[in-house]
């Protein structure tokens, strides 16, 4: 085919690589810096400076994604409350059997039951805990449902008016149904105990190395949740002297093994915050509590508080659930921890003020409306 | 492109198989299998595979390694229920865990790091019989023993980490697990217990000879392949007849950094560095929870550590609500 270009080409050979290579590279280089001029930096960071300049002390995320709103504040369902003017009758004179919210005049009462038809159960509605009967069966505590809701009411005013030093941390936050449960019946990112994970092994082999959802899927302990966040067991590691007379053996001395667990704790706190670990501690001295920063203290405090959650009112549950609510291990009742909330945010919903039109939900005493 | 611009080596000697000097009529006696050529192996090396001896050493020491790695795979075999599946998928997180610290040094039972004791046991007699090899085998060649006590740097190192420091904590239970991930998380919880291995001073001069370890090897292999072409790379004879690739390296290295090695020299700096990183590095794993239980403290009090109090730089501190764009304010 053409055979005068062929014999024209034969004749004047011509390097053509060395400039078609120059000039390629000069127009790609023109493309791309035409594209982040107009576009931008597809990949920005931003990030929160949590210690002392020059310790490195800062949480990195991508522009993109710290900025974009959580998805569950759209669907989130708020109503202020209709301040009684006196006199009106209570919930617990209209209605039989109101054991926790009776202190609430009618129009509140059936307006924290709306609201918490939409955070807890929206496509079931009230039969949800009140079953399929007429108005006059709503008193009965036949479903489980009904008499697990009351204790979790009383758990979330108990966390508004008792941990308001975690839930208010920063500022007026507070918790309510939707905190956790997001439109569900059952919130996600709850847990239940997992270990061991082998039966035929023993101690330290028996409860770690397995991609298991608790040890945040590292080969670190998949029972950290369960000695620290249930049976109170020390999380702590360090000796406090440089040197300290101690041998492994004896139970009261903290080990490497110990070590790992704590990791483990901590891996599972960073993911449900959305943070690294010097959001909270200098990580040159990881112990060291004049060297944290202010999130330190209310995680120490959200700690306690999801103890207490979880011993005083999720555990007793237990006899309460049907078998398919328990866990599939040992069909223990579901526990709450940091993600069960947090849900991978620095606070639940961005900061979202839950408690604001909710005052019936922020104390264990009457409500106060202002 | 010129021919000794190429990361693989270019000159392969194929030929009759070289078997070595037989002056004691005894060197066959253990050593198996015919020799052959590889092309492709000589891109990397030598061209010629075998014979290999192996000996009673590296008997021994083969076997014993094998039970150590069988008897590894097996428990991680039983930890999943003897599925191979699961074997499989879970691979990088299973191990061998050392006992519980309750058992100190005593016999613990198998499955809670029994199994463990009777593997380290065939690694121990595995690593050591493979370093008399190293050591007998150079005796034969009536080579200098260094190779083998470079190798026992190393040891020194496996030793402090699964005998010596162990035996001094009074536990087994503080060896290192074998497994892939775990092993990394023996590290880091190790690191963390005791309040930051980068305050312990030989953990720094360990890992200053390892990175200059590799300074030094890339500056040596760097040297010797761009003075290839000038016969540099028959280090030997450049050694006691100093020739002009010698002498271009010399002044290369003189000009840029005022002093250079020499052809004999810069493999003992070489050795020095790689030996000294498993040395320091055993003496710093060896201090720490006998005689240090906190570095970072130590560091303090030996005025390692610098203090910065923390009043400075709080107006700087960044807030959430900034962090997602969503100022208050």
């Amino acid at each position: 085919m053409l055979p005068w270009f062929s014999k024209w080409n034969k004749e004047n050979p011509t390097d053509i690589y060395g400039p078609a290579v120059i000039i390629g590279a000069a127009l790609g280089g023109v493309f791309v810096a035409a594209l982040l001029v107009s576009w931008g930096q597809p990949y920005a960071t931003e990030s929160m400076q949590t210690g002392p300049r020059g310790t490195g002390m800062s949480v990195t995320e991508y522009k993109a994604s710290v900025t974009a709103p959580d998805p569950s504040i759209a669907d989130y369902y708020s109503e202020e409350p209709y301040i009684p003017e006196g006199g009106e009758e209570l919930a617990k004179d209209i209605y039989e059997n109101v054991q926790v919210l009776g202190d609430l005049t009618e129009d509140n009462f059936n307006r924290l039951m709306t609201a918490m038809t939409q955070w807890v159960s929206p496509e079931q509605g009230c039969a949800y805990c009140h079953g399929d009967g007429d108005l006059e069966t709503y008193g009965s505590d036949d479903l489980y449902t009904k008499v697990v809701s009351r204790r979790m009411i009383q758990m979330t005013q108990n966390i508004n008016e008792n941990w308001d030093g975690h839930v208010n941390a920063n500022a007026e936050v507070g918790v309510n149904c939707y905190t956790c449960h997001r439109g569900q019946n059952v919130p996600s990112d709850i847990w239940f105990k997992i270990t061991p994970v082998s039966d035929n092994f023993e101690g330290w082999s028996s409860n770690q190395n397995r991609a298991t959802s608790i040890s945040q899927f590292t080969s670190l302990p998949s029972d950290a949740l369960e000695k620290y966040l249930l049976d109170y067991e020390v999380i702590g590691v360090h000796s406090l002297e440089s040197r300290v007379a101690e041998n492994p053996s004896d139970p009261d001395v903290k080990t490497w093994q110990d070590t790992e667990r704590t990791y483990s704790l901590m891996n599972y706190v960073s993911n449900s915050l959305g943070v690294n670990c010097v959001f909270c501690h200098n990580s040159r001295a990881f112990y060291d509590a004049g060297q944290v920063t202010p999130q330190w203290g209310t995680e120490m405090l959200g700690i306690s508080m999801v103890q207490e959650m979880n011993n005083d009112y999720l555990v007793p549950l237990r006899d309460t659930y049907p078998p398919e609510r328990l866990g599939p291990i040992h069909a223990d009742a579901p526990k709450a921890a940091c993600k069960t909330c947090h849900k991978g945010y620095q606070q639940p919903m961005q900061g979202l003020n839950v408690i604001a039109d909710w005052p019936e939900l922020a104390t264990t005493e009457a409500p106060v409306y202002e | 492109m010129p021919e000794y611009q190429n990361i693989f080596t270019q000159v392969q000697v194929q030929g009759p198989p070289e078997w070595g000097m037989d002056d004691s009529g005894e060197m066959m006696k253990e050593r198996s299998g015919s020799p052959f050529f590889s092309k492709f192996i000589g891109f990397f090396g030598n061209a010629q595979i075998g014979p290999i001896y192996l000996g009673w050493t590296g008997m021994v020491s083969l076997a014993c390694g094998g039970l150590w790695l069988f008897i590894i795979g097996l428990n991680m075999l039983a930890q999943v229920d003897w599925s191979i599946a699961e074997f499989i998928r879970q691979l990088f997180w299973l191990a061998l865990e050392p006992p519980s610290p309750e058992y100190g040094l005593s016999m613990p039972p198998l499955n809670d790091g029994g199994w463990y004791i009777i593997a380290s046991f065939f690694l121990l007699v595995s690593v050591i019989t493979w370093w008399l090899r190293s050591y007998l085998l150079a005796q034969e060649q009536k080579m200098g023993k260094h190779v083998a006590w470079a190798f026992a740097s190393a040891i020194w190192l496996f030793l402090v980490l699964g005998l010596f420091r162990p035996v001094l904590m009074g536990s087994w239970s503080e060896a290192v697990p074998y497994g892939i991930f775990p092993h990394l998380d023996w590290t880091t919880a190790f690191s963390i217990r005791y309040g930051n291995l980068y305050y312990n001073p030989f953990h720094a001069l360990s890992i200053v000879f390892l990175y200059g370890s590799v300074l030094l090897f890339a500056m040596h292999g760097g040297t010797i392949l761009a003075v290839t072409r000038f016969g540099g790379d028959r280090e030997l004879e450049q050694i006691y007849d100093r020739g002009t690739a010698t002498e271009r390296a010399a002044l290369f290295w003189r000009w840029t950094m005022g002093f250079n090695a020499t052809m004999e020299g810069i493999h003992r700096w070489a050795w020095w560095f790689a030996v000294l990183t498993p040395i320091t590095g055993g003496i710093g794993i060896l201090l720490t929870g006998t005689v240090v239980d906190n570095w970072f403290i130590w560091a303090q009090e030996h005025n390692f550590a610098p203090e910065y109090n923390g009043d400075y730089g709080y107006e700087a501190y960044g807030t959430y609500d900034a962090f997602i764009g969503k100022e208050t304010e």
